[in-house]
């Protein structure tokens, strides 16, 4: 039992980039579990803008044909850690919408483990990351396809954008597939604000902290597109990213 | 309304404006022609204050301030436009949003009230229209999947959105077809055509001129002005080539 409860160290894969430090206390992290029977649909968002370090741990199990939504704006003013785990039955659906952003010395990060264990499930993830200053920003995600999960369609798209040369932004992507007939996609980039965009936008009027909100916002909001909840999401995203630029 | 006096810029280390001077008065219109690699679209980015475009000596006087002691915001807002040759896409941002902000960011650095979004989408319709430019298309992001003229004439409505007091229009001619040409020449006459305004055309083509009449033609070769007069200089230009007449 002490065993299971052990803080993770660096060699444990999920916890590679983890700021372990500030997870010690809030260690062992407590599995949040969501169910969603057959046929039926849920959605969640969660929004992480406080001051204090947090992490969450979420298992959710989608039973044949069901849908669950998750949006995530991880955007502390602290460590943030959220750990997806997904198990898709026969045909089921599992959207993730993820923004991050982290300043100063920060830590943010996203895990997930997405098991397409049954044939003609759909997974999407869409994760956007912002850091400055000194700030880490990470996204560790399994895809994985059980044999006999026919009809997979898995996608991530995953990109960071780096307000700073001193910000970090690790992405690790990852599939795993033993079934045939699958269809996985997954692109990744991290990048800077376009230079051009930003002297456009200063030549029009625009101060370069409003330029690089605009930009910023525009960024994220690919994370929360069509969410239950698009507009407090967007609204809290934004007021994140005051603290940014 | 601006004056520049032996203004020498590098860019990436390389000189590329070696002591230009120029005087633009409130009420004219300047055009600078020129070979390829003269140095016209740094002149433009220079003013403009893109990062880059480094000035080693000489200084620019813009309605009594020293331009080159201003941000590139700072130098929008004072009234100085600059059309760029290649508008930038911003994907994700909507012109309507990005015009707004950036003519309210204009207006509180002057001191005078934020237009409201009804006011502004009053102003930003009556520019669309102007320019023959579907309304629709501001909704859209800046200038993506536009086509080369649609870009330009963005530009043109953004000019009348914002009303600068001295336009620098960096190949706006470029990319139009001969009834966009019209349109846009029109577009900048009406908006730019006024006592307390100026407007320098950056341009390698007469026919631009054609709309949009100049008082003076410069030509600018090797990083300076080499010769100016009237808009006879023009069509002596097109005629004969650069090396003849400027030589």
């Amino acid at each position: 039992m002490s065993q299971a409860l052990a803080l993770p160290t660096r060699k444990d894969e999920d916890f590679r980039y983890a700021d372990l430090t500030a997870l010690a206390p809030l260690w062992p992290v407590a599995v949040e579990t969501i169910a969603v029977a057959a046929g039926e649909s849920g959605q969640l968002a969660l929004v992480l803008d406080g001051d204090q370090p947090v992490a969450r741990e979420l298992a959710i199990v989608l039973g044949e044909g069901a849908a669950f939504d998750l949006r995530i704006l991880n955007a502390p003013s602290a460590y943030g850690r959220v750990a997806v785990r997904v198990e898709l039955g026969k045909g089921a659906s599992f959207t993730l919408g993820a923004a991050q952003l982290a300043g100063g010395e920060q830590t943010v990060e996203i895990v997930t483990d997405v098991l397409h264990a049954h044939p003609d499930a759909v997974s999407r993830q869409v994760v956007r990351s912002v850091a400055g200053g000194h700030a880490t920003a990470n996204y560790l995600g399994k895809v994985r396809v059980a044999k006999g999960a026919d009809g997979t369609d898995g996608s991530q798209s995953i990109r960071a954008m780096l307000l700073d040369r001193t910000a970090t932004a690790n992405a690790k992507p990852e599939l795993e597939i033993f079934a045939d007939d699958v269809k996985c996609a997954h692109g990744c980039a991290v990048g800077e604000l376009d230079a051009n965009g930003l002297f456009y936008m200063a030549q029009r009027g625009l101060p370069p902290a409003e330029a690089k909100k605009l930009m910023l916002q525009a960024f994220v909001a690919e994370a929360f597109a069509g969410a239950a909840d698009e507009e407090r999401l967007l609204e809290a995203a934004l007021t994140a990213l005051g603290r940014l630029v | 309304m601006l004056t520049i006096t032996d203004l020498h810029a590098t860019v990436a280390d390389k000189p590329i404006l070696k002591g230009l001077s120029l005087t633009i008065n409130a009420g004219e219109v300047h055009a600078i022609m020129g070979p390829n690699g003269a140095g016209k679209s740094t002149l433009g980015y220079t003013l403009g204050g893109r990062p880059g475009y480094e000035v080693t000596g000489g200084s620019v006087e813009f309605l009594g301030q020293d331009l080159l002691e201003l941000q590139p915001h700072e130098r929008a807002a004072a009234g100085l436009f600059l059309g760029f040759q290649y508008p930038v896409e911003i994907p994700g941002v909507s012109f309507v949003q990005f015009l707004r902000e950036s003519l309210n960011a204009q207006r509180a650095s002057r001191d005078e009230a934020p237009l409201s979004g009804g006011e502004f989408l009053k102003l930003a319709r009556e520019q669309a229209a102007l320019l023959k430019m579907d309304m629709e298309m501001l909704k859209r992001p800046v200038n993506v999947g536009f086509s080369g003229g649609e870009k330009k004439r963005a530009e043109m409505v953004q000019l009348g959105i914002l009303a600068p007091k001295l336009a620098i229009l960096d190949e706006t001619d470029s990319g139009l077809d001969i009834d966009a040409l019209r349109i846009v020449g029109d577009g900048i006459n009406s908006v730019m055509r006024a006592p307390d305004k100026a407007v320098l055309l950056i341009t390698h083509y007469q026919r631009l001129l054609d709309y949009v009449k100049p008082d003076f033609v410069h030509v600018l070769a090797g990083g300076r002005i080499v010769k100016t007069g009237g808009p006879e200089l023009a069509l002596a230009l097109e005629e004969r080539g650069y090396e003849a007449v400027a030589a």
